[in-house]
């Protein structure tokens, strides 16, 4: 009887789990990456054409390629309203971050834009950028849950008062053998 | 029936709202100054003005500027008097063939409103959306720094 026990336990998922897998693919971290330009493709490569978050300030907005209502297909310009980076104040890295730091990040209203868990909610639900996201269109992958299946584990979240995970325990490098000691 | 102001003028078009602005521009309204690139927002040749900042007409709905503001090489400035962009570009000898060149005027004039003194590194970012086959951009960005001291009024 243990055994099933455990694997049970094993089993259960933490409520960021699947927050995080959406969060951290191609289709959210392009829009929020740890430098200043945007990134692109399922690579995540910084976009081309040298544009970066800067350029809302020298007279092109990103909204001057990304148009609502625009044609869609292979090595067009994704499009939605409203279509622009998180400022340089407030970035809203997603990049490089584990599913532990951006849970904290998430619900640190001075590192989310001053979000409420409502207004969270609301962003998550109805922001056309994310909405968007999860249909790409051509040439695009989609996060791996449909957008009312990621709104679930969302709500879930919230409602278990956004717990976050713990990292992963790190080993020190002290233990790692160093390579001439390692057996051939 | 779409209205917007094109080049200072109420224009009503009768044309589908998924037309391109660019074929309405250039097949419906014969202003053929803004040119076609490549269709898909890459080049930058097809660049006008909505409400003064740069688009690109090829994949923008003529809906989308319904009531709004259009700008296109036409109309960026009266041709008695050029707008600094257009003298420092004639200066300059700048375009070769000339087919992009309407696009990066129209980009170079949205830069220069919304920074009157731009860096190299300015230009550079600003402008990397418009592209040359011919290679002029060292003389783009020379023409570019030109027209920001004749639009301060600096010695002809």
């Amino acid at each position: 009887m243990v055994a099933p026990f455990l694997a049970l336990v094993l089993s259960q998922a933490h409520p960021f789990d699947d927050v995080a897998r959406v969060l951290l693919h191609p289709r959210c971290v392009n829009c929020h990456p740890a430098g200043e330009a945007p990134l692109q493709t399922d690579a995540s490569r910084p976009h081309h054409q040298h544009v970066t978050r800067r350029i809302e300030a020298l007279g092109t907005h990103c909204t001057a390629c990304h148009r609502p209502n625009a044609p869609q297909g292979v090595g067009l310009p994704p499009s939605a309203a409203e279509w622009k980076m998180p400022s340089a104040e407030l970035p809203l890295v997603f990049e490089g971050r584990s599913p532990a730091q951006l849970c904290d990040q998430l619900k640190d209203p001075a590192r989310n834009g001053g979000l409420s868990p409502e207004a969270l909610r609301e962003h998550m639900a109805h922001d056309p950028r994310v909405v968007w996201s999860f249909s790409p269109g051509p040439g695009r992958t989609p996060p791996p849950l449909t957008h009312p299946r990621f709104l679930e584990a969302f709500e879930a979240w919230l409602q278990q008062g956004q717990p976050c995970p713990k990292e992963a325990p790190k080993v020190p490098k002290s233990k790692a053998p160093a390579p001439a000691e390692r057996p051939r | 029936m779409i209205s917007f102001t094109l080049n200072g003028q109420k224009t009503d078009v009768d044309v589908p709202p998924e037309m391109p602005l660019l074929w309405v521009l250039r097949d419906v309204l014969h202003l053929t100054g803004t040119k076609f690139g490549c269709g898909m927002a890459l080049c930058g040749a097809c660049t006008v003005h909505l409400e003064g900042s740069a688009l690109r007409s090829c994949i923008t709905p003529v809906s989308a500027v319904e009531g709004k503001a259009v700008t296109t090489i036409e109309g960026l400035a009266p041709k008695e008097a050029p707008h600094p962009c257009q003298r420092a570009w004639v200066e300059l000898s700048v375009p070769q063939c000339g087919y992009c060149q309407s696009g990066q005027l129209m980009s170079a004039a949205a830069l220069l409103s919304a920074k009157p003194e731009p860096t190299d590194d300015d230009i550079d970012t600003a402008m990397s959306g418009n592209l040359c086959r011919c290679g002029t951009y060292p003389r783009i960005r020379d023409a570019i720094h030109r027209a920001a001291l004749l639009a301060k009024g600096g010695r002809p």
